[in-house]
């Protein structure tokens, strides 16, 4: 009969209801599991059919928005192993700095001059080394642009892993101690989990960071040689060159995609789960959550293959280490391996010294008109850094502050700047250039436009964390005294926010000289827009293949660097520190 | 009984110092750890008695003497011991569980009977439910029987507790306390001896068979004796009150003969008061020990209350009524009393405190007043303060870098210990107007001296209200 039928059916649909989502639950995280690991197969294997093929100099990038997303996974991939490498020297540098006294004074100040390096300077050199080492195959491209990312990045997160290892407390080291942990215990349950919060945040830092210079390096030319990589910074690099609006748009666009999409997927699930390694005495009451991280660890097939797989390493790890360890006796390294040491350390001095020869040598042949352009162009840079920080200061400030003070407009305005500043700079100079071209603006304008571009996010950020860090109690005393206009300013904000605005500009400082480099000398559509300035002057000598010049201006723009660090943001970091420190 | 674990013989801990000589923090000590005994360490903060425990543990080297475990020197290797910590040490990314297996991992034991022990031990200080909880989520007096059961799970021949307790408040501290003693009474703790390092008396007379008192700059042991209370003992008996109120006397007089306790009944004395350092007086060549006056680090507003307080009680009390009353350790009144008695404000006489006529004008003085009193008073005893002074009187701009300052405490103290002397000096430099302190430059400027005698005497009616205690 129909009327039974009909409600059988709707007896069965009802029934299908009622089971969807404890199907959903149960199966769906497997399923998208499953279907994550089988895309990652098949990425792998068109990567390696690319990568280890024959080296194409001009590699025709396509500007069909189509070919996005496989420029964007290649670009994703550039990232992720130059992050990995990163990750590891961090470990290994970090771990060697904090335990060997000897070794810990000549590499924490390694760090700090390392840091100082515009990254961008190092790309003729590397790319070039890189395409020797493989000859005839497109590996070598790759390689010099991974090794590229993986300097910008590595020595925050170098310092950072450094420092927790430094700040572990006494008493837990005791702990580990008198209960006999061998290395491998220590390292994995005190010493990376007590480290890894600080990790965490700067690979954010660093990897954002490393967009940047990826966008910059996927397409360069040295010489007569045109270096291109597949990616979103060529293709945005090439769109813009040929003007073309309806793809710089669907570049940008996937750009911020692929930003947003990390954040949701790697980032946000990474941060959650790290919470738990916050040393705190008392649970706090608002944690950060994921629901990428809470599908992880509900899905079922996960947890089988963890327990299947992790779990009976780890206590395999786990055992050995501890059992190699209570059968050693003696602490003496054999002498073989001292004399080891003593040998390399005697080889890396020596190279080093072979260095500072050559490099001197190069820099006696320098003629007297290319220091002295050199010179001027430090000159330019020198007020066009600090002027564009100071731009970025004065209207982050006051909008930083309102932001911070305001919790709905902080609720608004702050995912939407953190998407703008998480779009790497360097992507957008093609389209900036381009818009002030059709404006008039000459480069020495333009390229402070782009500086700011880059750096005062940085500002903003902090401006606003420390806003909303001014304790309430002290701004309503500000209320009842009826401190207003200038005065609420000159006492409570500037110096509230004080140690934030030094953090925020200390990153912006560094991250405007990296800058200049490309900011001040554009190839655009077969043009060359230069202006006068140190980073123009390394990206001349890159493209002349004058690598005297290019040294010399590199070693220039590093000192300055250096040494504006030590006189000018850590005494004022100090300050920060020290007098404007809201205690509780 | 008798069986000695762990044998220190003439251990000694000093830092050299840059200059060549070394700063002597532990003094020529002999210590014993006997089997089926509990023996506190009792003494005043950074005496040195953490450093001792660390030494006993192998945690540390002594600088000389040898530590013998059961009769035979330690090669670097740790001896099965394990630490209770103050700050609970406990690793907060881990699970109860998870903590408690993790010594066991480190000695290779397979999962199984890892997880079988780890729940025996936390069933045993009374955490089972607790396995899956992370430290944060518990209260401070779960975290340390976390601590308990870690330290308990490698079934350490001898447990060694660092201030334990001091981290938690009275009852809590107390309840655990009982637990612990309840759990060695009844041989129910995998362990045979128990040394546990104190400041607090009444926990020392509560737990331990034997109780060594040590002195500081250096730390040697100043008195040692066998307790002869039976358990459990009774906070309030006689007997035990009489034990905690000669402790008291031995660690603020320690020159001071004092009339011992019975030894039948109460105390055995093995090493009467002032006892081992002139016994060992042979050191290494240049050792310099402080011989520089020590502050005790109080500030000037517990100096004021203490001498309200003993004014308002016509100038004579028992220290240890005194303590009780404030509700305060020896730990934190001993500073106190000591800076009353260095500035010349009272003294102590067995067992008691006396104001002195100095203390009572200042008890009974103004804020300006006080000012006047107190900088005459530091300027007389203070060395450190007659020091500075007079530099700044005698330079032509009236001021000094505080480095010069550092550099004298530093031939004298131990680093740490620097700070803090400096940090009081500058506390009672600029309370008496010896002096300001400008502490991002580091300069140590001559003040303006205080003015309030001229000022009572010439007005006769002071704007400042007396302050009421």
């Amino acid at each position: 009969m129909p009327h039974t039928k009909k409600a059988g059916l709707r007896g069965f649909s009802a029934y299908l209801w009622t089971q969807v989502p404890s199907i959903e639950i149960s199966f769906l995280p497997d399923l998208l599991m499953f279907a994550a690991g089988l895309a990652f197969f098949y990425g792998l294997l068109v990567v390696g059919r690319t990568w280890l093929g024959p080296f194409t100099p001009e590699v025709a990038i396509s500007r069909s928005p189509l070919a996005l997303p496989a420029y964007a996974g290649y670009s994703l991939l550039r990232i992720t192993i130059a992050y990995g490498l990163s990750l590891a020297f961090t470990l290994v540098y970090g771990y060697i700095a904090a335990y060997n006294p000897r070794a810990e004074r000549f590499m924490i100040p390694l760090l700090d001059v390392l840091q100082s390096i515009p990254v961008l300077s190092f790309l003729p050199g590397v790319m070039l080394a890189m395409v020797a080492l493989f000859p005839g195959r497109q590996l070598g491209v790759e390689a010099g642009a991974i090794l590229l990312i993986f300097t910008g990045q590595v020595w925050n997160m170098a310092f950072s892993f450094y420092a927790s290892l430094k700040s572990i407390p006494t008493e837990m080291r005791e702990a580990a101690k008198v209960y006999g942990f061998s290395w491998w215990q220590r390292f994995i349950q005190m010493e990376l989990p007590f480290s890894v919060i600080g990790l965490v945040w700067n690979s954010m830092m660093s990897v954002a960071g490393g967009w940047f210079f990826l966008m910059a390096c996927e397409m360069f030319v040295l010489g007569s040689r045109d270096f291109r990589l597949p990616g979103l910074g060529s293709y945005l690099q090439t769109a813009a060159s040929e003007g073309d609006t309806r793809s710089i748009l669907w570049g940008v666009a996937v750009m911020i995609a692929v930003i947003v999409l990390l954040d949701q997927f790697v980032w946000r699930p990474v941060i959650a789960w790290a919470e738990k390694f916050k040393v705190e005495q008392v649970e706090s009451t608002e944690t950060p959550h994921s629901w990428v991280l809470n599908l992880i660890r509900h899905s079922r097939g996960l947890a089988g293959i963890r327990r299947k797989t992790v779990h009976p390493l780890g206590e395999r790890l786990m055992l050995y280490f501890s059992n190699s360890r209570s059968s050693e006796k003696s602490h003496q390294p054999s002498p073989w391996k001292v004399w080891l040491v003593r040998a390399l350390f005697v080889a890396l001095l020596a190279g080093m010294g072979y260095g500072v020869i050559r490099v001197a040598i190069v820099l006696t042949g320098l003629q007297k008109a290319e220091l002295h352009e050199a010179g001027l162009g430090l000159l330019a840079t020198f007020l066009r850094v600090n002027l564009a920080l100071l731009i970025g200061a004065l209207w982050t400030i006051p909008v930083g502050v309102a932001i911070g003070f305001n919790p709905r407009l902080a609720r608004i305005a702050q995912p939407l700047a953190q998407i703008a500043a998480s779009v790497p700079a360097t992507a957008l100079f093609p389209v900036v250039l381009l818009l002030l071209i059709r404006i008039g603006g000459g480069l020495g304008v333009g390229s402070i436009v782009l500086l700011l571009l880059g750096t005062q996010w940085y500002v903003l950020f902090n401006v606003i964390a420390g806003a909303m860090a001014i304790p309430t109690d002290l701004k309503e005393c500000c209320s009842v005294f009826r401190m207003q206009g200038l005065q609420r300013w000159r006492k409570l904000i500037l110096p509230g926010i004080f140690p934030y605005l030094v953090t925020g500009l200390i990153t912006a400082s560094g991250g405007a000289w990296n800058a200049s480099i490309i900011a001040e000398y554009f190839h655009f559509k077969g043009h060359i827009y230069t202006t006068v300035g140190l980073g123009a002057t390394i990206s001349q000598a890159t493209d002349d293949g004058n690598f005297d010049l290019l040294i010399a201006a590199t070693m220039m723009m590093a000192a300055t660097v250096v040494t504006i660090n030590r006189l000018v943001w850590r005494r004022l970091y100090g300050l920060a520190e020290t007098r404007f420190r809201l205690e509780t | 009984m008798g069986d000695a674990i762990i044998e220190a013989v003439g251990i000694e801990k000093s830092y050299p110092q840059p200059d060549g000589t070394r700063i002597q923090v532990v003094g020529a000590t002999n210590l014993v750890i006997e089997a089926g005994k509990i023996v506190a360490l009792l003494g005043p903060s950074g005496c040195g008695k953490s450093t001792l425990l660390r030494i006993l543990t192998g945690l540390s080297q002594p600088s000389a003497g040898t530590l013998l475990w059961h009769g035979r020197p330690l090669n670097g290797e740790m001896p099965n011991v394990a630490i209770v910590f103050q700050s609970f040490a406990l690793f907060p990314w881990l699970t109860v569980l998870e903590n408690v297996e993790a010594p066991l991992e480190a000695q290779a034991v397979p999962a199984d009977e890892r997880h079988k022990r780890a729940m025996r031990t936390l069933d045993t200080v009374g955490l089972d439910g607790f396995e899956t909880a992370y430290p944060k989520e518990l209260s401070g007096g779960m975290k340390q029987r976390v601590g308990f059961a870690r330290a308990l799970v490698v079934e350490p021949e001898v447990l060694f507790m660092d201030e334990p307790f001091s981290a938690l408040d009275v009852l809590t501290a107390e309840n655990l306390r009982g637990e612990l003693m309840e759990l060695w009474l009844n041989k129910k703790m995998p362990t045979s001896a128990i040394f546990v390092v104190t400041h607090n008396i009444e926990e020392a007379v509560m737990l331990a068979d034997r109780i060594m008192v040590l002195g500081r700059n250096p730390a040697r042991i100043r008195s040692d004796f066998n307790i002869r209370l039976k358990h459990p003992r009774d906070r309030k008996s006689p007997r035990f009150v009489e034990l905690v109120d000669y402790i008291y006397k031995v660690m603020t007089e320690p020159d001071v003969e004092h009339v011992m306790p019975d030894a039948e009944t109460t105390a055995e004395i093995i090493l009467p008061p002032g006892g081992l350092a002139e016994a060992i007086q042979k050191q290494q060549a240049p050792v310099r020990t402080a011989k520089y006056q020590m502050l005790p680090h109080a500030r000037v507003g517990g100096i004021a209350g203490l001498l309200e307080l003993l004014h308002d009680r016509g100038g004579r009390e028992d220290l240890f009524r005194l303590a009780e009353e404030l509700v305060m350790d020896v730990e934190d009144l001993l500073p106190i009393l000591e800076a009353c008695v260095l500035l010349g404000f009272a003294w102590l006489k067995e067992g008691d405190v006396q104001i002195t006529p100095q203390g009572s004008a200042f008890a009974e003085a103004d804020i300006q007043q006080r000012k006047v009193l107190f900088r005459q008073a530091a300027l007389d005893h203070v060395m450190i303060l007659k020091q500075i002074d007079s530099i700044l009187k005698r330079k032509s701009d009236h001021s000094i870098n505080d480095e010069f300052f550092h550099d004298i405490l530093d031939e004298h103290f131990a680093e740490d210990e620097v700070l803090r002397q400096f940090d009081t000096a500058m506390n009672w430099g600029r309370y008496a107007e010896i002096f300001d302190y400008d502490r991002e430059n580091g300069r140590l400027i001559q003040a303006e001296p205080p003015v309030a005698s001229e000022n009572q005497a010439n007005e006769n009616q002071p704007s400042v209200p007396t302050p009421k205690s």
